[in-house]
């Protein structure tokens, strides 16, 4: 059992957050790191950030922007996981575009990943079809691969993902980018529900995921909900971090209510 | 689309280690379904009859290949031939590419369609095709080069498109394709991305290539009915690479026609002002394809620098890549100045006002020859017309209207 299938037990619903490391501040990560922890999060995604970001919606893409403009370098987000990993037990997972990794070297990155207390890896423009290399070397490193599934995908390429995730399946809630929305896609139930069928893997969903009202619509269906964009818009507007500790700690308290 | 380096690239979209599919899960579908769709269309002889019908009828194809015996006899070696790109409709061998994959979005029963532009020439062709084929039409473009090339931006709302301003990142054409990919994240179902080079994740590359090779077709065709041999050099300025993939994969096979793609050095290779992907650049992903890149030292993609927008791009095409490294091809670049030294020979000598992009290999394929004897052939890409750059070029020649 890894660290990330620990989370997830019977009649419980797991709680993810993401933060872009080095945004607003490196201090600011950490700490809020260490605040997600003690509020009821289950997993901590830490995002690399990257120049060109075409997953992600204007919040995380002005992020990714001003912490580059920081030098937020790969070899600092290794360092940052490995502080964080010093003054919390959650799970933690990084989330990055593939070029940065490549250009530090498979191995050495996965290496140092797991030398920092990483214990998985989501790498949204990296298809299982692209993935072996970084696959075979994040198992040598006790590295979960985890991949992504969107309401787009085939049942072929539904058992494919299940086939190669370990510890749980990103489902995206939407066919877009990332980024608080008002309200969540109507075919999510359906498209859940479609994934079950073909796996045994626990499903945590993710974009798009802004509120507690909608992250107890997710709570019904899936394992486990994850919350970013939304976070980061939170640390920006009150940076004491008091708004954030109360939103997810009300977020806590919906999950708690599913079984 | 008739003889071509059809080997590759591979199932996977590889071209030797390059190519491949690296987007978001979201795009993978639409991908395979964008594959099945163009196998099916290249095999229907109707389909390739309605391109060929519209590419001589709508487009003015084929365009002459003529012998610039001005600029020739000026350079005192090589016959220089230039690929008359320019006078297709539209002004660029864009609309090539774009009517292509007008027809196909069309037979795939999109009704959407978006496009990157950086020059403004794959926008401006795109917008056209739409008008033409009663699609609507989306253009991304960088907000600095909607500065730089107004003429284009005017003509794209004129033909019906809607332009959209991209202020991320450097503004230019790398930012203006994030754009588009994350509108055809979003809108899938409906939306065909009408990719404007040989980059991308497969199959664009292998599609843009086989649209725009009838570019080498009718130049392999034109230069024997007049020479009765084969060329001894191909040239093309290389951006994404669309221009110079469409004159050389033709001549894949020749082994004796020797292909020079040349880059934008910018303000000098050394001066870090540059987008000389495959002269400076180390290999990596980028906009769901593995080539050369240019990045730094912690695998974040630069900011380029070239007088010539549509050069103006991080990346390359993964054929390019494969050609170099494979040998088949070699990459030079070409400064901002030389390539100002070009736009000028050609309009003095031959009285063709020639794109800014264009104009880089127009002054390298104009030295080449200058080295060579009276009897060898240099085909040079004319890729584009140069209206569209006479604001850049008047402002930086400081010339008084």
């Amino acid at each position: 059992m890894s660290r990330i299938q620990n989370i997830f037990r019977p009649g419980y619903r797991v709680l993810i957050a993401y933060l872009t490391l080095g945004y607003p501040s490196l201090e600011a990560t950490i700490e809020a790191a260490v605040l997600l922890a003690g509020s009821g999060c289950d997993l901590i995604e830490l995002g690399i950030p990257f120049s060109d970001p075409l997953a992600d919606g204007a919040t995380i893409q002005k992020a990714s922007y001003q912490a580059l403009k920081r030098g937020v370098t790969l070899q600092v987000c290794l360092e940052t996981a490995q502080e964080i990993k010093r003054r919390i037990a959650t799970p933690l997972v990084f989330m990055g575009y593939y070029n940065p990794i490549l250009n530090f070297g498979l191995e050495a990155f996965c290496h140092s990943a797991n030398r920092a207390g990483v214990d998985g890896l989501i790498v949204p423009d990296l298809p299982p079809e692209e993935g072996e290399e970084l696959e075979a070397n994040m198992k040598k490193h006790g590295l979960d691969p985890i991949y992504l599934l969107s309401p787009a995908s085939s049942e072929e390429r539904i058992l494919l993902v299940a086939q190669r995730s370990r510890g749980f399946i990103y489902l995206v809630s939407l066919t877009g980018v990332t980024g608080a929305r008002q309200s969540l896609s109507q075919g999510l139930e359906g498209f859940v529900q479609r994934v079950r069928e073909k796996t045994e893997l626990p499903l945590c969903v993710g974009f798009g995921i802004s509120s507690s009202e909608q992250a107890g619509r997710v709570a019904r269906i899936a394992d486990g909900v994850i919350v970013g964009s939304r976070l980061i818009q939170l640390i920006e507007e009150d940076s004491s971090l008091s708004s954030l500790k109360s939103f997810v700690r009300s977020l806590r308290e919906t999950l708690d209510q599913y079984h | 689309m008739g003889e071509n380096n059809r080997q590759l690239p591979n199932q996977r979209g590889y071209f030797g280690e390059f190519g491949g599919k690296f987007v978001p899960e979201t795009l993978m579908p639409a991908l395979g379904e964008l594959e099945q769709a163009y196998l099916s269309a290249r095999a229907d002889p109707a389909f390739e009859r309605r391109f060929e019908q519209l590419c001589r009828h709508y487009v003015g194809r084929p365009t002459p290949l003529y012998p610039a015996e001005q600029l020739s006899a000026e350079m005192g070696g090589a016959v220089i031939l230039l690929k008359r790109e320019d006078l297709a409709h539209t002004g660029a061998h864009k609309i090539n590419n774009a009517l292509g994959q007008g027809l196909l979005a069309k037979r795939m029963g999109k009704t959407r369609i978006i496009a990157e532009t950086g020059a403004g020439q794959h926008g401006v062709a795109t917008a056209t095709v739409c008008a033409m084929l009663s699609l609507k039409c989306i253009i991304y473009m960088g907000e600095d080069d909607i500065k730089r090339q107004s003429p284009n931006v005017f003509r794209m709302k004129l033909l019906g498109a809607e332009v959209r301003s991209v202020e991320s990142g450097s503004r230019t054409l790398k930012d203006a394709i994030n754009e588009a990919i994350r509108d055809w994240v979003t809108n899938v179902e409906t939306t065909y991305y009408l990719f404007g080079t040989v980059a991308g994740p497969h199959p664009y590359p292998m599609i843009v290539r086989d649209f725009q090779s009838v570019i080498g077709r009718e130049a392999k065709a034109q230069i024997r009915a007049m020479y009765n041999r084969l060329p001894d050099y191909l040239v093309a300025c290389v951006g994404g690479g669309s221009n110079a993939m469409g004159l050389f994969s033709p001549f894949y096979n020749n082994k004796e026609v020797k292909f020079i793609g040349v880059e934008a050095a910018g303000a000098g290779l050394k001066s870090g002002r540059h987008a000389a992907s495959l002269s400076a650049g180390r290999s990596g992903v980028l906009h769901g394809t593995r080539s050369y890149l240019l990045q730094d030292s912690s695998g974040q993609i630069v900011e380029t620098h070239s007088i010539a927008p549509g050069l103006d791009y991080p990346g390359v095409g993964p054929e390019h890549s494969y050609y170099k490294d494979t040998g088949r091809a070699s990459y030079v670049a070409v400064t901002d100045v030389e390539a100002l030294e070009g736009f000028r020979l050609l309009c003095h000598t031959e009285g063709i006002i020639p794109a800014l992009e264009s104009a880089h290999a127009i002054y390298y394929g104009a030295r080449l020859a200058a080295g060579l004897t009276r009897d060898q052939l240099v085909v040079v890409n004319l890729s584009g017309r140069g209206d569209k750059d006479l604001a850049i070029v008047v402002e930086t020649m400081g010339m008084e209207l």
